[in-house]
């Protein structure tokens, strides 16, 4: 018995130890759920994993969750998509380097039978004000998103807040998630066009809206945390990974993502 | 240490803030838990007494069966709870799912089994006890199973304590079938994943501590009423 208790010990002692050893080998990277779900980083992430022997930890949550992190020093660098936001953040100091990587525009998908009639909207905003008027259900983001931030945008430049209406649901939660909601509610939503596209064979909703203007862009930017004010950023890891995402061979695959499974690519690299 | 000061701070002020959204909340998920407590006492008493009363052939493995969905995952009654009530499910049309009654039914699956379980447990050497003198007072049916689950009262308000505790703190279930939609079916639990999720520690600390407050509140009131109950018992007996 007491052999036993001895060599349980030394296992759990192990563990713990080896638990405890610091692993500069170790990138955590703070991303949107729309990247995330877009699928983009499963292309992306091996290939860097393999080019530079770094593993990344991915963890996906709404861009104003992400730089939160980043501000609390518990991600080395992020991959979000709310400019204003990222402005602040580097402004007040928390990020290092800057660069935007990507963009795509946002759509607005609704079901099938658009019973506000948004098919015929010229633009977004039009759109926006016949769900107002029609009372469609409208599902938002409601997670301080950069989605969820742009939709408070386009709200306020049609000078409309719909935030405590009967047919506006609030609901915290990625863009997946939200994007299933508005489909199980038949609503419209706010969307980026990846994560749409990589959802529309469990959706029966619809891309009714397509703007390009400048208002429905979407630029998506990388972030290294500054890595003087948390000890633990892995500046190193940081500054591989913002190199290789802004490399020419990078460029591509972004370009190229999604040519072939959805006819059009999901993001572009200007 | 700043940060638990903080939420205390924060806790107070959210609770005499006349915030309205702080209030539906707490009142959603007071009426949420107690509507499914109350429903699952409902069924699980009655159906816990008559278990705990009788012996029949197949009761073991029917005990087994009860026994086993205590340890249900609330996030598989969820799950089902989902699936059935989706438009894509058999009850679709019916349109619960994202509202406060697919909480309330989910909750309901996941304590009821609690409730039939424990309640079965508290009569079960109670009715064992008396089962002499109610055959000699000639005491059968209702009146039998009504006095059998009088004489368990203690542990059958631990029982229902139980089972309110696993409603109050569950998060999965409700997060899945209510959607954690502001102003209608965010409760407690849900409102400190969001909370925490936007990183803000602080609100959702001062949350966990109303919950916890309430929890205990709860708590409190239940456990005071069993020691009146008692106090009144023995007075009697005292008395006579």
């Amino acid at each position: 018995m007491k052999k036993f208790k001895l060599i349980f010990i030394l296992i759990t002692l192990s563990f713990l130890l080896s638990s405890c050893s610091k692993n500069n080998n170790i990138i955590t990277l703070a991303t949107t759920t729309s990247v995330y779900d877009s699928g983009i980083l499963n292309d992306i992430i091996p290939l860097f994993e393999k080019n530079t022997g770094f593993s990344v930890r991915v963890i996906a949550q709404g861009s104003g969750q992400a730089l939160k992190t980043g501000e609390k020093g518990d991600a080395d660098v992020l991959f979000v998509h709310s400019r204003q936001d990222e402005e602040n953040f580097m402004q007040k100091g928390f990020g290092e380097k800057r660069a935007e990587i990507m963009s795509n525009h946002f759509i607005i998908a609704g079901p099938q039978n658009d019973p506000a009639g948004v098919k015929h909207a010229k633009n977004a905003l039009t759109a926006l004000t016949l769900i107002n008027k029609s009372n469609a259900a409208f599902v938002s983001r409601g997670d301080q998103s950069g989605t969820h931030k742009k939709e408070m945008i386009l709200w306020d430049m049609i000078d409309i807040k719909p935030f405590a209406e009967k047919w506006y649901f609030s609901a915290g939660k990625g863009m997946a998630d939200v994007l299933m909601m508005a489909d199980e509610m038949n609503a419209y939503v706010l969307s980026d066009k990846a994560t749409f596209l990589a959802m529309q064979d469990r959706l029966k909703l619809k891309i009714l809206v397509y703007d390009y203007s400048e208002y429905m862009k979407n630029p998506y930017s990388i972030i290294i945390v500054n890595s003087q004010k948390h000890k633990n950023i892995n500046k190193q890891g940081a500054q591989k990974f913002f190199d290789f995402m802004t490399s020419e061979k990078v460029r591509n695959i972004i370009n190229e993502f999604g040519k072939q499974q959805y006819g059009e690519s999901l993001f572009v690299c200007d | 240490m700043e940060s638990i000061l903080n939420a205390f701070l924060e806790a107070f002020k959210l609770v005499f803030s006349f915030d309205n959204e702080i209030y539906g909340i707490i009142g959603l998920t007071l009426t949420v838990t107690i509507l499914s407590t109350a429903v699952a006492s409902l069924i699980g008493l009655p159906v816990g007494v008559l278990l705990g009363s009788r012996n029949f052939r197949s009761k073991k493995l029917f005990m087994r069966v009860v026994n086993t969905f205590m340890g249900l995952p609330p996030v598989v009654a969820g799950l089902v709870v989902y699936i059935v009530f989706s438009s894509s499910g058999p009850f679709g049309k019916a349109r619960i799912l994202f509202t406060p009654l697919a909480m309330i039914i989910a909750q309901i699956i996941i304590i009821l089994p609690v409730v039939i379980g424990l309640t079965e447990a508290a009569s079960r050497t109670k009715a064992l006890t008396i089962e002499e003198t109610l055959r000699g007072l000639q005491i059968k049916g209702i009146k039998k199973y009504t006095l059998v689950l009088h004489e368990s009262r203690y542990a059958v308000v631990s029982a229902l304590l139980t089972a309110y505790g696993r409603a109050i703190s569950e998060v999965g279930a409700v997060m899945m079938v209510g959607g954690n939609i502001q102003y209608r079916t965010r409760v407690m639990t849900t409102a400190i994943v969001l909370e925490t999720s936007k990183g803000n520690f602080d609100r959702a600390l001062a949350l966990g501590l109303i919950l916890l407050f309430i929890s205990f509140v709860i708590n409190s009131i239940m456990q005071i009423f069993q020691e009146v109950k008692q106090q009144q018992y023995e007075n009697n007996f005292a008395g006579n």
